[in-house]
């Protein structure tokens, strides 16, 4: 087991599975350092907009690398309008209603998905689907390399934003301050909905890059969600390297562990590993000490 | 695609009750639980996991069902009977869900129940049916504990897993002595949970003793997001035979993943393999695949019944799969047993059951034996993907194919 | 003892259900509703007026679940005994989960997170184990009589879990009158607050922890004993670990009938969502969701913190009340 020929492989699948979750993770560390609050409809979210992007080409024809130039902005602009006029008022500035707000939506998404397409899985074929890249001792599937990239494209792409822009400033004012940055003049309420929209514009990149290889369903959603808040907290709440540095590292991790210990018992590494960082740094990898 | 299911308690209620069209167009809210007016039809509870993580195949299960009961209906119902009603029940994935769906089929006067579809459901189900003695017939459920309690209202139609072992074992041994013997190394690829276990658990026992050597026994979590590792393993240590068993949705991505890094073992043998024997996967992924082999649920490819059901699902835009034809043919073994009956009472539909031997089937059963709840002839059988189509091929008596190993190049 | 009179009136109403109510559809469902307030009671104790919220009562649950389930099978324990062994256990694992977590001074969202991973872990390990019967589960074999705690009659099993709900509001009550509880409070309102007057945190959360996994546990004790069958999925999924905040929440955190009102009002609200959704998949859930929204938007602080809002409003006091629920707090 412990030969190259396996082990290399087996820690590039880590890094090339690592940054699918990196890019489901990115928009949910926005919102967690942002809104401080638990986002239960990610995954429902993420089952959405697979659905969409599913759509996009059975209907439109688009191929996912296209789609996701539309269905982004689609989904910005319902994440933002999620917020601002559903999760915000409902939960009249609560964490703890927030929570349960989310919850709720998260029933209602996933199940008007299963109500509205039925539970069948649903696949797509895209002829580049099975290319793979051979580097020797194994073969990378081409969806998954061109997900790594994006991953990185688009941490840099958020990075860039949140720290040079005006938007990406207020951001981090709110989220650092949200009484100052109030008092600043800031819209809080529409930053926080510029924040869950480009949360929910991540997740809809994610589906674009995940749908070649991967299914769709009503749940399917669900797997990701877990993974995704455990590479938030651990990268550190909020932080845009973070997110992507603690999903490369989840990745590998469960890659290894799944190698050693079997692909069940294998999950626990990423949960070993979350609880062991978090005893000895509490507020995660990158996060600010509170 | 039907969105709409069609309520079938509702329908009768209303018009029975003669309430008539505008109170069905208004859609009814109450539920049917006030007293019927006499000469009320059979009630049949027709319990699946319709939400939930199981939700495909709750609703294959309950198409199954319900288009039995709206064939028998179509002929003016069960003999001095009359017509059946279904009652259906939404499990919800969970064995509390499917235990409160018995309670209320009970207080609405079933008859029976048919489902459950998964054995963790099932086991609860039927428990809570018990206390009624109120006979059920489970669908799928393989878990042998399932008739092991000692219950005297539990059916099981088809197999449970300590036959499935048993038949898949010999069947793979047949097929490969009768291609010389070529496979010697095995490896397991199994979800981890009560099916996948149970069945791993007997295979690591019984294939050792027909001369087959385990190389490694790998369990996964449904859902499992990436095989490349368990592919990695498979491509490393190069089995002869690769054994799956385990949902839909991990076998597909098994399968692709092991088509991507080239992995292409003298044979899959599953059993029970989620997608293995499924119209679906073969449209959606002929390249995938081809040649697999699977022993599991199948109907008997001769019966005619069969195949005019076959086409009647296929005309309603479903795949036609196994909880679809053995809930189907559950429905009709207990409008069997309520014929000869000739009562919806339970004690005596529960004798009628245990003695039934009912051969109305489209299963590849012979007629129904049932000894402490277990139907003796009920048998998985093998099939194979050839030239796009799913055949059988094991047991000859039910192929229209011969096994084709090992694979070609 | 005044202050227990609603407790006793309550239980005592709640007994005599049975008596009156006959049908076995509503037995059934008042006892997965009184399961469901035991384990959310427990949570309530931690996260209610402990403020530390746990999204991974599971651990505990399950953890009950299984070790009454196993005693029984594997080492032919009576269950009465792995009923105790149930919830000792469970309150040893509250105790060093609670040593670990809260010595590293994890607070807010990653405690919770944390409650969570450990919960997964518990699950991932009992989905392998060879001693819970790993992907198989453990079938707890029929055997009705007192001796095995398995009843024929459902009004048997109702007084059980009332039983133990009443213990758990008993306890509740008292925590809330007692110097611990005001400790426990005090915790949650402004922890470096309380530390600087002298209250021992980690000692009061510890001690909070360990009563709420005991609880919890017993719930899931109680989950095996009904059910009969226990896999990782079931005694480990966050499933329970939702259902047992869901219900404190909705109903009222940090108050003692919270979690039964929340119990009876989410689980009703299923059923109530069935049968105006009829037979389509997913529709009665989708009403429950928006139900929840709905009940979050215009009963923000719960519905007890709802109807002593209302009642304020009608007797028109002046003066805060001591509301036990408060504002959002950052961790």
């Amino acid at each position: 087991m412990l030969s190259p020929v396996i082990l290399i492989p087996a820690i590039l699948n880590g890094l090339l599975i690592g940054a699918i979750y990196a890019l489901v993770a990115l928009g949910l560390t926005l919102i967690y350092g942002v809104l401080h609050i638990i986002n239960f409809a990610h995954g429902a979210l993420l089952s959405a907009a697979l659905f969409a992007a599913f759509f996009a080409f059975r209907l439109l024809g688009l191929d996912p690398y296209v789609a996701v130039f539309l269905l982004a902005p689609i989904f910005f602009a319902l994440g933002y309008v999620l917020q601002r006029f559903l999760i915000g008022p409902a939960s009249h500035g609560d964490d703890r209603n927030m929570l349960l707000v989310t919850l709720g939506i998260a029933v209602i998404i996933e199940n008007a998905l299963l109500y509205a397409f039925r539970a069948d899985t649903r696949t797509i074929d895209v002829p580049y689907a099975f290319q793979t890249i051979d580097i020797g001792s194994t073969f990378l599937a081409v969806p998954r390399v061109v997900g790594f990239v994006a991953a990185f494209a688009v941490a840099l792409a958020l990075w860039l934003m949140m720290t040079f822009t005006d938007t990406g400033r207020a951001i981090r004012a709110v989220a650092k301050e949200k009484l100052g940055a109030e008092l600043a003049g800031i819209d809080v309420a529409h930053i926080y909905a510029v924040t869950f929209g480009l949360g929910s514009a991540c997740v809809a990149i994610a589906a674009c890059l995940l749908i070649p290889t991967y299914y769709v369903n009503p749940s399917v959603g669900d797997a990701f969600v877990l993974i995704a808040f455990t590479i938030v907290v651990l990268g550190g709440m909020g932080s845009v390297p973070g997110a992507l540095i603690g999903a490369l590292l989840i990745g590998v991790v469960e890659s290894l562990s799944g190698l050693f210990l079997g692909e069940s018992l294998g999950q626990i590494g990423i949960f070993l590993i979350f609880i062991v960082v978090l005893l000895v740094r509490p507020s995660g990898l990158f996060g600010a000490r509170a | 695609m039907s969105k709409h299911k069609i309520s079938f308690s509702r329908r009768q209620f209303l018009a029975t009750t003669a309430l008539g069209a505008a109170a069905a167009a208004t859609g009814s809210v109450a539920m049917p639980t006030v007293l019927r007016a006499q000469g009320a039809p059979v009630k049949l509870g027709v319990l699946h996991p319709v939400t939930g993580a199981l939700s495909y195949s709750g609703q294959q299960g309950r198409l199954g069902a319900t288009m039995a009961i709206e064939e028998i209906n179509a002929v003016g119902g069960i003999k001095e009977l009359g017509k059946i009603d279904a009652v259906l029940g939404d499990a919800q994935s969970t064995p509390e869900g499917g235990t409160a769906e018995v309670e209320k089929m009970n207080s609405a006067g079933v008859a029976c129940i048919v489902g459950g579809y998964a054995s963790n459901i099932c086991l609860a189900t039927t428990q809570a049916a018990a206390r009624y003695e109120l006979p059920y017939v489970v669908d799928v459920g393989v878990a042998d504990g399932i008739v092991t309690r000692g219950l005297k209202n539990t059916f099981r139609f088809g197999p449970g897993f300590g036959v499935i072992s048993k038949t898949a074992l010999a069947n793979l041994t047949t097929i490969n002595d009768q291609a010389g013997k070529p496979a010697k190394t095995v490896m397991i690829v199994h979800e981890d949970s009560l099916f996948g276990s149970g069945l791993a658990k007997l295979l690591n026992a019984q294939l050792p003793q027909q001369g087959f050597e385990i190389l490694e026994t790998i369990p996964h979590p449904t859902p499992t997001r990436d095989f490349n590792n368990v592919v990695l393993k498979i491509k490393a240590q190069n089995p002869d035979i690769v054994i799956p068993a385990n949902y839909y949705n991990e076998y597909v991505l098994l399968a692709r993943t092991m088509q991507q890094q080239q992995v292409k073992p003298k044979g899959i043998y599953s059993v029970l393999g989620g997608a293995a024997s499924s119209y679906k996967f073969v449209k959606e992924f002929p390249d995938a695949a081809r040649y697999i082999m699977d022993c599991n649920h199948w109907f008997d490819p001769r019966n005619e019944k069969a195949q005019a059901l076959k086409k009647k699902v296929e005309g309603k835009d479903q795949f036609f799969t196994y909880e679809v034809y053995m809930n189907y043919s559950c429905v009709y073994l207990i409008a069997d047993a309520l014929q000869r009956a000739g009562s919806a009472d339970r004690a005596k539909l529960t004798a009628a059951l245990a003695s039934s031997t009912f051969s109305g089937h489209l299963m590849p059963y012979g007629p129904t034996k049932f000894i402490n709840g277990q139907n003796e002839g009920a048998a998985p059988v093998n099939t194979q993907v050839l030239d796009n189509d799913i055949k059988v091929v094991l047991p000859s008596a039910f192929a229209n194919a011969k096994p084709l190993f090992p694979r070609p190049a | 003892m005044k202050a227990l009179i609603p407790t006793v009136v309550v239980l005592a109403v709640l007994a005599g259900v049975p008596l009156v109510v006959h049908s076995n559809v509503t037995l059934n469902f008042l006892v997965v509703a009184l399961m469901i307030a035991l384990a959310g009671q427990g949570w309530n104790i931690l996260g209610g007026y402990g403020g530390q919220y746990s999204f991974g009562h599971a651990a505990f649950f399950g953890t009950g679940a299984y070790v009454t389930a196993i005693l029984q099978v594997r080492y032919g324990i009576n269950a009465w005994v792995g009923f105790a062994g149930s919830i000792a256990a469970g309150a040893a694992l509250g105790a060093v989960l609670g040593a670990l977590t809260f010595r590293s001074g994890l607070r807010g969202s990653y405690f919770a997170l944390v409650t969570l991973a450990f919960a997964e872990v518990l699950r991932i390990i009992a989905s392998v184990a060879p001693i819970t019967g790993a992907g198989v589960g453990t079938l707890i074999k029929l055997d009705l009589g007192v001796r095995t705690l398995q009843f024929q009659s459902r009004a048997a099993f109702y007084w059980v879990i009332l039983a133990l709900v009443g213990i758990s509001l008993v306890t509740a009550q008292l925590i809330e009158r007692s110097r611990f509880g005001v400790w426990l409070i005090a915790v949650r309102e402004n922890e470096d607050a309380a530390k600087a007057l002298g209250v021992n945190a980690n000692g009061v959360k510890l001690v909070a922890m360990v009563i709420s996994a005991a609880i919890t546990a017993a719930a899931g004790c109680f989950y095996a004993q009904y059910f009969l069958f226990v896999d990782s999925g079931i005694a480990y999924g966050t499933w329970i670990s939702i259902q047992a905040l869901l219900t404190p929440i909705i109903g009222g955190v940090g108050t003692v009938f919270g979690p039964l009102l929340g119990a009876l009002v989410v689980k009703s609200l299923g059923e109530a969502a069935k049968l105006l959704a009829g037979d389509a998949p997913g529709l009665d859930l989708i009403i429950y969701g928006a139900v929840l929204v709905l009940v979050i938007w215009f009963a923000p602080r719960g519905l007890i913190g709802g109807l002593a809002h209302a009642r304020k409003l009608l007797v028109r006091r002046a003066g805060p009340t001591a509301s036990s629920t408060g504002e959002a707090r950052h961790g």
